[in-house]
């Protein structure tokens, strides 16, 4: 099993450890084989000791309602109606998708609050997290969740603790019919790509893998009946990316606007060592007024006819 | 006695001033800690990252209010006339202190209005797009497309803001009277007369010997 080399970092610009060359992990998620039992969000509260508060049921079978910083897996129901009018069960365990270039790295501002290891897990340190929720706004599946309680960010692991020592994810060891597996994300190409095969000979013609090349491919996969359609799936994204306006934030724009403060401060110096201050020249220091000597104002003419005032 | 015999600044603008001077520079510092890692070190100015992150929005809040006190103050001092536009024209011969041919300005040049104009938008700016960022209150009222855009504007804003601060400060520096002008509130007739020609014309008419100063002159101009 790969190591935890951590190789990017959050807020960190020089780089990585990346000497070593190991094997990337990937958790794959069968659609077709789910039946939406929930034993995997059970493993992931038991696993990771969290205990979300018990909500509200809102008419459907999703439950809780949404991830949160208790819930770090969601088994999301839709009832679709296919072309022929059949009615499609679709089930998928939401979840961090453990992008190879994760949008929540490249947003964070706090230097190794995130970190991805060698083996592509992604994970969350939330001693360095500052609860800026930069993460929220980078993610591409909308996955991170800020606690209320200590506002700090929280998501899957893939159980990394797990992995580190060799076992398996506690979503995949729980799975009842086999449809979430773990191994080498070479492994797990190969098993969704014989899944596939079988799928379609069963009729469903576009069943497919989704390992989204637009975040350089994912550690968490999916085999989709409909892979032509992930949208369908409760809003999987069809092709995720890290947003343009996410891109344009975090990138070449930070050190260029930082580049042209510096820039400023050098002119300004520059302009006071060449041109020189602008000073005052304080030419009309107020004299004391000379009391011997009468001034005469040219422009005044005063009419003093008895002349009482001459000296 | 002192030369410095009009009062530029009052007691209150000047303190209103520098309050938010110093909230900038609160606001601003811990603001650069969040924008780009070479600049996170700045967080230990204020507590760590955790308390940076906390403090930013509320500094920020509190710089803005405080700079509608000096926009109420000022704003009617910052319209364009058209002295302005060709004092503009001659900013050449301004940057390198050759004043001859400048047309004479009132108690703002075309630069400081140009200043006051843009503070005032990147404040706006920065409140407004700073209210969607600000995850502990407000994010969740907003999509993720309308918080990446805030987030953008955001940096943007304080990027110019910043940017024009520096202008500003160095303006003062180059430009010598005008700290003490600010510090204390007096400047010198000389000082009026070379920089503000047309605020010292106005703030003088009334005078029956402009060039023998009595006492000092307090009227706002």
């Amino acid at each position: 099993m790969a190591s935890q080399d951590i190789i990017a970092r959050s807020a960190t610009t020089t780089v990585p450890p990346s000497v070593r060359n190991q094997q990337e992990v990937a958790k794959l998620i069968d659609t077709t084989k789910c039946i939406g039992c929930k034993a995997c969000q059970v493993a992931c509260s038991e696993w990771n000791e969290l205990r979300d508060e018990v909500g509200h049921n809102h008419g459907t079978y999703d439950n809780p309602q949404d991830l949160s910083a208790e819930t770090w897996t969601l088994m999301r129901f839709t009832e679709h109606e296919t072309d022929a009018g059949n009615l499609e069960w679709l089930i998928r365990k939401d979840g961090c998708m453990h992008c190879a270039e994760p949008g929540c790295l490249a947003a964070c501002p706090s230097p190794g609050a995130i970190i991805k290891h060698a083996n592509g897990i992604v994970d969350f340190d939330q001693d360095h997290c500052i609860g800026c929720g930069y993460c929220i706004t980078g993610c591409p599946f909308n996955i991170p969740r800020i606690s209320q309680k200590d506002h700090k960010a929280y998501k899957c692991t893939l159980c990394s603790d797990r992995v580190e020592v060799g076992l398996e994810p506690a979503c995949v060891k729980t799975c009842p019919t086999g449809a979430i597996v773990f191994g080498s994300k070479e492994d797990m190409k190969e098993h969704a790509a014989e899944r596939i095969v079988d799928l379609k000979s069963r009729g469903f013609d576009n069943a497919g893998l989704y390992d989204p090349e637009g975040v350089g491919g994912t550690h968490v996969m999916y085999v989709l009946h409909h892979a032509d359609t992930p949208k369908i799936y409760a809003g999987l994204p069809d092709a995720p990316t890290i947003s343009p306006l996410v891109g344009l934030w975090k990138g070449i724009s930070k050190p260029l606007g930082l580049l042209a403060m510096g820039a400023a401060v050098l002119a300004g110096f520059f302009h006071y060592v060449r041109i020189g201050p602008n000073r005052t020249e304080e030419d009309d220091h107020p004299a004391p007024p000379d009391t011997s000597v009468h001034v005469v104002d040219p422009a005044v003419h005063t009419f003093d006819p008895r002349g009482e005032d001459r000296p | 006695m002192s030369n410095k015999t009009i009062l530029r600044y009052t007691a209150n603008q000047r303190t209103n001033h520098w309050l938010v001077a110093i909230l900038f520079f609160m606001a601003g510092l811990s603001g650069l800690a969040l924008f780009h890692p070479s600049m996170f070190w700045l967080t230990h100015l204020f507590g760590g990252g955790p308390w940076t992150r906390i403090l930013h929005p509320f500094m920020g809040v509190l710089m803005f209010v405080l700079f509608l006190g000096l926009v109420l103050r000022f704003w009617r001092a910052n319209f364009f006339i058209d002295n302005d536009w060709k004092w503009m024209r001659r900013i050449d011969r301004v940057l390198v202190n050759d004043e001859e041919s400048v047309p004479p300005v009132g108690k703002y040049n075309a630069g400081q209005k140009l200043l006051f104009w843009t503070l005032l938008l990147c404040m706006l700016g920065l409140l407004f797009t700073g209210l969607v960022i600000w995850r502990a209150y407000f994010s969740a009222y907003f999509g993720i497309t309308v918080i990446r855009w805030a987030m953008l504007l955001h940096a943007l804003a304080g990027f110019v803001l910043i940017l024009s601060i520096i202008i500003h400060i160095y303006a003062g520096l180059w430009i010598k009277g005008s700290v003490d002008a600010m510090l204390h509130g007096w400047v010198s007739r000389a000082w009026a007369k070379k920089h503000h020609a047309l605020w010292y014309r106005e703030i003088t008419r009334d005078e029956p010997h402009p060039d023998v100063p009595e006492r000092p002159i307090t009227k706002k101009g």
